[in-house]
C-alpha cells in the first residue's frame, strides 16, 4: 500500500491532497495555479508536498486529477480542426443540425447563425449506406472513399478526424472500414468513430458528440502527455487517472481517446467532494450549491450518489456523454445588477464583472454594482478579510448600489437586499430544476454550499428551499481535491436496444446485459483494477413506445424480470408525470453497463473538541442588515473553531478563501470534521 | 352568453403592495413554470409532431384570463365571453373547434386544454396549452384535407366541454373523441401530456400563492401586465408613425386551382394606439387554406415582433392589448364564415409573420429582414405495411431563415419557436422510409450582402406503397429580399418513380399514391437576401462554394467569378461587379418581390412545371 494523490486545478489555487492508503492519514497543500500551463502547478505542488512530508515519489500509486483542459478548449474555442466523414447525401448534417432556433416566437430575428464545430469545407461524404436494421444497402466504395480523403488532405489542414455514418449505432462495420482508410491516408491524425463514442440512435447528436471528442482530443492528449512525462521525470510510477464528467475516474490512455467524457471534469470534482463530505457528515441526500464569481453549479446527491444525466453541456455545446446532472446559472458574486429603462425591473446577471474589472468593492476598476458589492453593503462581507491583508472598498460598493436604489426609488439597504434576493432566486430556479422538476422534494435534502460565494448564500438558499441542515465544508478547493482522491475508477458503455417488451424475453435481455458487463469489466481490469474489486452495475432505459423520454432503471442480470421492470417504470412515470398509459406497450430503448473500481477509504480529518461556546474564535463584534433592519452580529475565525461550538446567527465565519453567513434565527454547529452545520433555531 | 365563474369564497382580492424585487421574483417563477410545461409535454407526448417537433404552445394567465407568460397570447377572455356554462373548481375545459372559441385555436387538429386554478375557493389563475394532433379522423390521414369544402370534412370537432367536471374525469366523452382518430394511441398520450403540463403549472401557481400570498399573486400579475403596457406604449409611440404604411403578400394557391390569395395589412398610429387593418385582403377560399385569425392572437404576434425587432429585452404578456386595434373584414381569408374549411390554415398563419416583418421594418429599413421561412410545410405518408400494420407519418419541414440586418440567415432552420426536425434515423427505424439526401440546397437562399438561408433538399425513398400528401407554399411567389437583397428560390416537389420517370408534384396535394422504391424530392424554399450582394466578400462566396452552400454559377449573383481551381478570379469579379452595379435600378421600395404576378403566371408552367393558379373569384378553366 502506498499513497494516492488528488489534485484539483482551480482558477486561483491548485489544491493537493495526499492520502496514505494504509493509515488514511492525509496531507494537504495549496499553491497558486499556473493558467498558461496548469501542469506546472500540479507537478511543482506535488513535489513540494512530498518533499516536506518525506514521501518518496516512487511510493505514490495513484495520481487522481480533475481538469478543465477539455472544458476550456471548448469555451475558448481553442479546438482542433476536425475533418468529418458522413454518409452520402448528408454533408450538411451539422449545418442543418436539428433546425431548432432557440428562444420564443420571432427569436430567429436576433439569433446568430452558428458555425458547425466541424467546418463544412472539412466535411466529406462516404459512398456507402446501411439501413436501420444494420443491413448494407450500398457497399462502401473503398477506392472512391480513398480518393475523397486524399482530396480532403490536399485541400484542408486536418488535426483530428470524425466518422459518423447513418445507422452506425446498429452496426459499426462501415465506420470501421472508413476509419481504416482514414488511418492510411492520415497516418498521424487521431480518428474518432461514432459507433465507438456513442452507439446511439440520432445521427446529429451522435455526430456532434464524436466531433466534440475529436475537437478536444489534441489538447487533452497534449496535456495528459506532458503530465505523464513530468511525472516520469519526477520519478513516480503512479498511474494517472482523470476525473470524468460523471464523477468516475478513467485512465490517462482512455482519457486521450475519449476526452469528451472530461468536459465537466471540473464541476464533477466539487460534487464528488460533496459526496464524500456528506458521507462523513452522515447525510445521504444533499443539494449542492457551488457558487463562484460568474456562475453557480447546482447538483443533487441522492442516497450518497450524485444524480447523473445522459448529456453534458458546455457553453452552447450539448453532447450525449454522461455527466453529473449539474445545472449552471449565470449567477455569481460578480453578477451585475441593473434596472432596464423600459420595464424598471431589477435584474441581476447574467452579465458578470468577472475577475477584471471585478466588483466595485475589490477596487480593481469595477464601476457597476455586483452581488459582491451588495454583500459588502449589507455587511455580509466584512471590509477587512484575512487579518487585514485584503481590504474591501465599502464606500465604493455603497455608491454603486445607490444607483440601483435611485432607479427603483427605494433606499440603499433595501436595494442591496433586493440584489441578493434576486440572485438567490436565480439559483433557486436552478435548484428547482435538479430537485422539484425531477420529482424530488427539497425538504428531504440537506444543502451544501461551497465555491467562493456559496457559503455566503447557502443559509438563505436553505431557507428558500426548506432544505436543512445547511452544510458548509471547510475550504472549498480542498473539497474538490478530496473528490478527486476518493472517487472510483469507472467505465461505462451503452447500446441502443429499441425493442418492444413483447418482442424480447428475460433470457435475451440477460444475455445482452451480461455481454455488456463482460466488456466493461474487461476494460476496467485492463486499467489495472483487481478483478475482485470490480463492481458491475446495469441500467435499462424504458419508455412507452412512441415517447421521447426514457426512464432509467437499475437492474441485476441475475433474476431479471421484464414484468417487474414494467411495474417499476409505471410507478416512476406516475410519480414524475401524474399518469400512466395503460394501453400503450413499453419499449426497452437503451441498455447500459457500468464497471466501478474500489473507492479509497479515506477518513475525514477531525478537529479538536470544545464546548458550545465559540467565544475563543470570535474576531470582533459587527453589524449587518438583515430581515429589514440593522442587527448586531459577530465575526468568527474558522481556523479557531472547535468541534461542538455553537454559533448563533446572525454571524460571519471567515477563512482564507471563503466567508460563511449565518442568518438570524439560525445556528451553526461545528461538527467533528470542521463542517458548519446550520439549522433554524426552534422558536426563533 | 358568458361563462359563469363559481367561487365558494367571495372575498375580493385586496390590492396588495408588491415591492419591485418580489415582483421580479414572481415573474421569474412564472417563467420557470412555463418552461416546466414545455418540458413535461415533450417528455410524455407521443406523436412525432409534438414530441420531436414541439408543435404545442403553453400559457399561464391571470384570473381574468390575461396571459402573463406564454407566447401566443391569451384567448381565454374570448372563450369566457362565448362559453355558456359554469366554471367551477375541479373543472378542466377541452376544445378544438375554432368557431366555438373565436379562433383561439385555428383548426380542429389543435387540441386545447384550459385549467382554472382555484385556491381557497377563489379563482386565482388559468393555465392552458394546445398541441397539434397528428390525426383526428376525417377524410384524409393527418386530417388536413386541402380540398375540404367545410369543417365537417376535417375530423372530430370538439366544442368546449368539461373533460373534468368538479374533479371527475369524463372518460366516456374522451372515448368518443379518440374513437374518431386513426391514431388514438397518439391522441391519448398527447392529451394526457397537455393535461399534465397544465397541472404542473397550476401546482406552481398554487405554491407561489402559498409563498407570497393570494392577494400578492393577484396584484403581481396586474403589475406585470402594467409593466408590459408601459414598455409597449413607449415602443409604439417611438417606432410607429401616424402616416399609414401597408404591406401585401400572398398565399400561392388554395390547392384546388385558384391563387394567389392576397393578404393586405395597413398600419398606422392614432395617439397612443396602433391600428392594424386587413382591409383589402382577399375573400375566403373555397378550400381549407382559410385562417380564422383571432384578433388577440394577432396583437400578441404584433407585440412580439415589435419587441424582437426593436428591443428584445422586454418580456411579453397581454398587458398591451388595449394599445392595439386589429380590424379583420368578415368573410375574408382571415375571418371566414362558418362552416368554411380551416384545416390547411398553416400557410396563411405563417405568412402573417412576413406581413408583420414587412410592415414594421418599412420606416426603419435597418431593422428589416427578408421574407422568412414563413411556413411549416407538411409531408404526410400513410398506408399498411407488408405485415398489415397501419403506419402514418406527419412531418414538418424546414427551410431558409432570411438574411438579417446583422448577418446571414441560417440554412434549413425553423421559423417556429421550439420546433426541431425528426432525426432521420428515427424515421428509418419506425417508418418504412429511407432518407437518401438531407442537405441545404445550394443557391436557394437569396443573394445579398447577408445571404438568405438555404432551403432543404430532402429525398425520401418509400419502402412500402402508400399515400402521400404535401402541403407547402411559396412555389409560385418568391420569398422576397430587402435593401438590395434578392429573393430566395421557390419550393418544389419532384416524384421520381422506380422506372426513372420524374414528375413535378403540386405543393398542396393530397392523395399522391407512391409505390415501393419511389423517391420524393421534397425541396423547401430559401430565405430572402438582405442588402446588396455585390458588397459580400468574394472570399466568403468562394468559401461557401467549398461548403456546398453556393455553386460557382450561383456566385455570379454576387458578381463573383470563380476560377478553375475554386479561387476568386479577382479581375473578372471586379469587372462583373462593375457591370452589375451599373445596371442596378434604384427603387424607392426596400423590397424585391421578383417578377410581378402576371409575369409569374405567364412563366409558371415553364419555370415550375406546374400550371399557373387561376385568379380567385373567377371561374376555373
Amino acid at each position: 500500500m502506498g499513497y494516492r494523490l488528488g489534485v484539483d486545478v482551480g482558477g486561483t489555487f491548485t489544491d493537493l491532497l495526499l492520502i496514505d492508503e494504509a493509515t488514511g492519514q492525509t496531507f494537504r497543500d495549496k499553491v497558486p495555479s499556473t493558467p498558461s500551463d496548469p501542469s506546472q502547478a500540479v507537478i511543482n505542488g506535488a513535489r513540494g508536498l512530498c518533499e516536506r512530508q518525506n514521501i518518496a515519489p516512487a511510493d505514490i500509486d495513484l495520481f487522481l486529477h480533475g481538469t478543465t483542459v477539455a472544458t476550456n478548449a471548448v469555451l475558448e474555442k481553442k479546438i482542433a480542426k476536425v475533418g468529418l466523414v458522413v454518409t452520402d447525401g448528408y454533408r450538411h448534417l451539422m449545418q442543418i443540425a436539428r433546425s431548432l432556433v432557440p428562444g420564443g416566437l420571432a427569436a430567429w430575428i436576433i439569433w446568430p447563425k452558428p458555425e458547425p464545430m466541424a467546418a463544412l469545407e472539412r466535411t466529406i461524404e462516404a459512398p456507402e449506406r446501411m439501413d436501420a436494421e444494420g443491413n448494407t444497402v450500398r457497399e462502401l466504395d473503398e477506392a472512391e472513399m480513398r480518393a475523397r480523403l486524399e482530396q480532403l488532405k490536399a485541400s484542408e489542414d486536418i488535426e483530428a478526424l470524425t466518422v459518423c455514418l447513418m445507422n452506425s449505432y446498429v452496426d459499426g462495420q462501415h465506420e470501421k472500414a472508413v476509419a481504416a482508410i482514414c488511418a492510411e491516408v492520415f497516418p498521424d491524425v487521431p480518428i474518432s468513430i461514432s459507433s465507438d463514442i456513442l452507439p446511439e440512435m440520432q445521427e446529429y447528436e451522435r455526430a456532434l458528440t464524436t466531433i466534440a471528442n475529436s475537437a478536444v482530443r489534441p489538447a487533452v492528449a497534449r496535456y495528459v502527455g506532458n503530465l505523464e512525462k513530468e511525472l516520469k521525470d519526477w520519478g513516480t510510477k503512479a498511474r494517472l487517472s482523470l476525473l470524468r464528467s460523471d464523477g468516475g475516474l478513467m485512465s490517462a490512455e482512455k482519457s486521450a481517446e475519449a476526452p469528451v467524457n472530461l468536459l465537466m471534469s471540473g464541476p464533477a470534482g466539487g460534487v464528488a467532494g460533496a459526496v464524500w463530505v456528506a458521507k462523513s457528515a452522515n447525510v445521504k441526500n444533499v443539494l449542492t450549491l457551488d457558487m463562484g464569481g460568474t456562475s453557480t453549479d447546482v447538483a443533487l446527491i441522492e442516497d450518497g450518489a450524485a444524480r447523473l444525466q445522459r448529456e453534458t453541456s458546455v457553453g452552447d455545446l450539448n453532447v450525449r456523454a454522461s455527466s453529473i446532472d449539474v445545472k449552471t446559472v449565470g449567477a455569481g458574486g460578480g453578477s451585475i445588477a441593473f434596472v432596464p429603462e423600459l420595464t424598471k425591473a431589477l435584474r441581476v446577471g447574467p452579465e458578470s464583472a468577472g475577475a477584471v474589472p471585478g466588483p466595485v468593492a475589490y477596487g480593481k476598476g469595477g464601476e457597476l454594482p455586483t452581488v459582491t458589492d451588495a454583500n459588502v453593503v449589507l455587511g455580509y462581507l466584512p471590509e477587512s478579510l484575512l487579518g487585514g491583508s485584503f481590504t474591501l472598498d465599502r464606500e465604493g460598493a455603497k455608491k454603486s448600489v445607490q444607483t440601483i436604489a435611485d432607479a427603483l426609488g427605494i433606499d440603499l439597504m433595501d436595494a442591496a437586499a433586493g440584489i441578493i434576493d434576486i440572485v438567490n432566486e436565480n439559483m433557486f430556479g436552478a435548484l428547482r430544476l435538479v430537485s422539484v422538476q425531477q420529482g424530488y422534494d427539497p425538504r428531504d435534502f440537506a444543502l451544501m454550499g461551497f465555491g467562493g460565494a456559496g457559503p455566503l448564500h447557502a443559509n438563505a438558499m436553505g431557507k428558500l428551499m426548506n432544505s436543512w441542515p445547511v452544510i458548509i465544508p471547510p475550504s472549498p478547493g480542498v473539497l474538490c481535491a478530496y473528490g478527486d482522491a476518493t472517487t472510483r475508477q469507472r467505465i461505462e458503455t451503452q447500446r441502443s436496444y429499441n425493442e418492444m417488451v413483447q418482442n424480447t424475453s428475460d433470457g435475451e435481455l440477460t444475455v445482452y446485459l451480461d455481454n455488456l458487463g463482460a466488456q466493461v469489466r474487461q476494460e476496467l481490469e485492463a486499467e489495472g483494477v483487481a478483478p475482485d474489486d470490480v463492481e458491475l452495475l446495469y441500467e435499462i432505459d424504458i419508455r412507452y413506445a412512441g415517447q421521447a423520454f426514457e426512464i432509467p432503471l437499475s437492474v441485476e442480470p441475475a433474476g431479471l424480470s421484464i414484468e417487474n421492470l414494467i411495474e417499476r417504470f409505471d410507478t416512476e412515470h406516475e410519480r414524475l408525470f401524474t399518469f400512466n398509459l395503460d394501453e400503450t406497450p413499453h419499449e426497452i430503448v437503451n441498455v447500459r453497463a457500468v464497471a466501478l473500481g474500489k473507492s479509497a477509504d479515506v477518513a475525514p480529518p477531525t478537529i479538536d473538541k470544545g464546548d458550545a461556546d465559540p467565544a475563543a474564535a470570535k474576531t470582533r463584534d459587527h453589524q449587518l442588515y438583515m430581515d429589514g433592519k440593522i442587527q448586531d452580529a459577530a465575526i468568527y475565525d474558522r481556523a479557531l473553531l472547535k468541534a461542538g461550538n455553537r454559533i448563533p446567527g446572525p454571524a460571519i465565519v471567515t477563512e482564507m478563501d471563503s466567508t460563511t453567513l449565518v442568518h438570524s434565527g439560525c445556528e451553526a454547529l461545528v461538527d467533528d470534521h470542521g463542517n458548519l452545520i446550520i439549522n433554524p433555531v426552534a422558536g426563533a | 352568453m358568458t361563462a359563469q365563474i363559481i367561487e365558494t369564497n367571495s372575498a375580493p382580492f385586496n390590492n396588495s403592495e408588491v415591492d419591485p424585487v418580489t415582483l421580479d421574483i414572481m415573474e421569474n417563477a412564472l417563467r420557470n413554470a412555463r418552461i416546466e410545461m414545455d418540458a413535461t409535454l415533450v417528455r410524455t407526448a407521443m406523436s412525432p409532431g409534438i414530441r420531436e417537433q414541439g408543435d404545442a404552445f403553453p400559457l399561464i394567465a391571470d384570473r381574468d384570463g390575461k396571459m402573463v407568460v406564454g407566447q401566443f397570447g391569451s384567448f381565454i377572455d374570448g372563450f369566457l365571453r362565448s362559453y355558456p356554462g359554469t366554471i367551477e373548481e375541479g373543472d378542466m375545459i377541452f376544445l378544438s373547434d375554432p368557431y366555438s372559441c373565436d379562433g383561439a385555436v385555428s383548426h380542429n387538429n389543435d387540441w386545447l386544454v384550459l385549467l382554472p386554478v382555484y385556491r381557497g375557493g377563489r379563482l386565482v389563475a388559468w393555465t392552458a396549452m394546445f398541441g397539434h394532433q397528428s390525426d383526428i379522423g376525417g377524410k384524409v390521414a393527418g386530417s388536413i384535407p386541402i380540398d375540404s369544402k367545410s369543417v365537417f370534412e376535417e375530423g372530430v370537432r370538439i366544442p368546449p366541454v368539461k373533460i373534468y367536471q368538479k374533479g371527475v374525469y369524463n372518460e366516456e366523452m374522451v372515448k368518443v373523441v379518440l374513437h374518431q382518430s386513426r391514431k388514438p394511441d397518439w391522441c391519448a398520450a398527447d392529451l394526457n401530456a397537455l393535461i399534465a403540463s397544465c397541472r404542473v403549472a397550476a401546482r406552481r401557481v398554487d405554491e407561489m400563492c402559498a409563498r407570497f400570498g393570494e392577494d400578492e399573486f393577484a396584484s403581481a400579475t396586474d403589475l406585470l401586465l402594467a409593466r408590459n403596457h408601459r414598455a409597449m406604449k413607449h415602443l409604439i409611440e417611438t417606432s410607429i408613425g401616424e402616416e399609414p404604411v401597408s404591406f401585401t403578400d400572398f398565399i400561392c394557391d388554395d390547392g384546388v386551382g385558384f391563387g394567389p390569395y392576397k393578404i393586405s395589412c395597413k398600419m398606422w398610429r392614432e395617439g397612443g394606439k396602433v391600428i392594424l387593418d386587413f382591409e383589402g385582403t382577399d375573400p375566403q377560399a373555397p378550400s381549407s387554406i382559410n385562417f380564422f385569425l383571432n384578433e388577440n392572437m394577432f396583437k400578441m404576434f404584433f407585440g412580439i415582433y415589435m419587441i424582437m425587432v426593436f428591443d428584445p429585452q422586454i418580456l411579453f404578456n397581454d398587458g398591451f392589448y388595449d394599445l392595439v386595434d386589429v380590424r379583420i373584414p368578415e368573410g375574408s381569408l382571415l375571418k371566414p364564415k362558418y362552416p368554411a374549411a380551416l384545416a390547411g390554415r398553416t400557410h396563411a398563419l405563417g405568412r402573417i409573420f412576413d406581413i408583420l416583418g414587412g410592415l414594421l421594418g418599412q420606416r426603419q429599413p435597418e431593422f428589416l429582414n427578408g421574407a422568412g421561412f414563413s411556413s411549416s410545410p407538411h409531408l404526410m405518408y400513410s398506408g399498411f405495411d407488408k405485415g398489415g400494420e397501419w403506419f402514418q407519418l406527419f412531418q414538418i419541414g424546414f427551410g431558409g431563415i432570411p438574411g438579417r440586418p446583422f448577418g446571414d440567415g441560417p440554412d434549413g432552420h425553423s421559423l417556429w419557436p421550439g420546433f426541431t426536425n425528426v432525426p432521420n434515423e428515427f424515421l428509418e427505424k419506425y417508418f418504412p422510409l429511407r432518407i437518401e439526401r438531407y442537405e441545404a440546397k445550394a443557391d436557394s437562399g437569396g443573394a445579398g450582402s447577408f445571404r438568405g438561408g438555404n432551403g432543404i433538399h430532402m429525398t425520401y425513398r418509400f419502402l412500402e406503397p402508400g399515400t402521400v400528401a404535401i402541403h407547402d407554399d411559396r412555389w409560385f411567389t418568391y420569398p422576397w429580399g430587402v435593401n438590395g437583397g434578392q429573393p430566395g428560390d421557390r419550393a418544389t416537389k419532384i416524384l421520381e418513380r422506380t422506372d426513372g420517370s420524374r414528375e413535378v408534384v403540386g405543393n398542396k396535394q393530397d392523395g399522391v399514391e407512391v409505390r415501393e422504391g419511389d423517391l420524393l424530392h421534397f425541396i423547401t424554399w430559401g430565405g430572402g437576401g438582405w442588402g446588396n450582394p455585390l458588397e459580400r466578400d468574394p472570399e466568403l462566396v468562394a468559401l461557401e462554394i467549398r461548403q456546398g452552400l453556393v455553386t460557382a454559377e450561383g456566385a455570379r449573383d454576387y458578381g463573383v467569378v470563380i476560377a478553375e481551381d475554386g479561387s476568386v478570379d479577382g479581375p473578372a469579379t471586379e469587372s462583373l461587379r462593375a457591370d452589375m452595379a451599373a445596371n442596378i435600378v434604384e427603387s424607392d421600395s426596400p423590397f424585391n418581390f421578383g417578377p410581378d404576378i402576371e409575369t409569374l403566371r405567364a412563366n409558371c408552367l415553364e419555370e415550375t412545371g406546374l400550371p399557373a393558379p387561376v385568379q380567385p373569384g373567377t371561374v376555373a378553366a
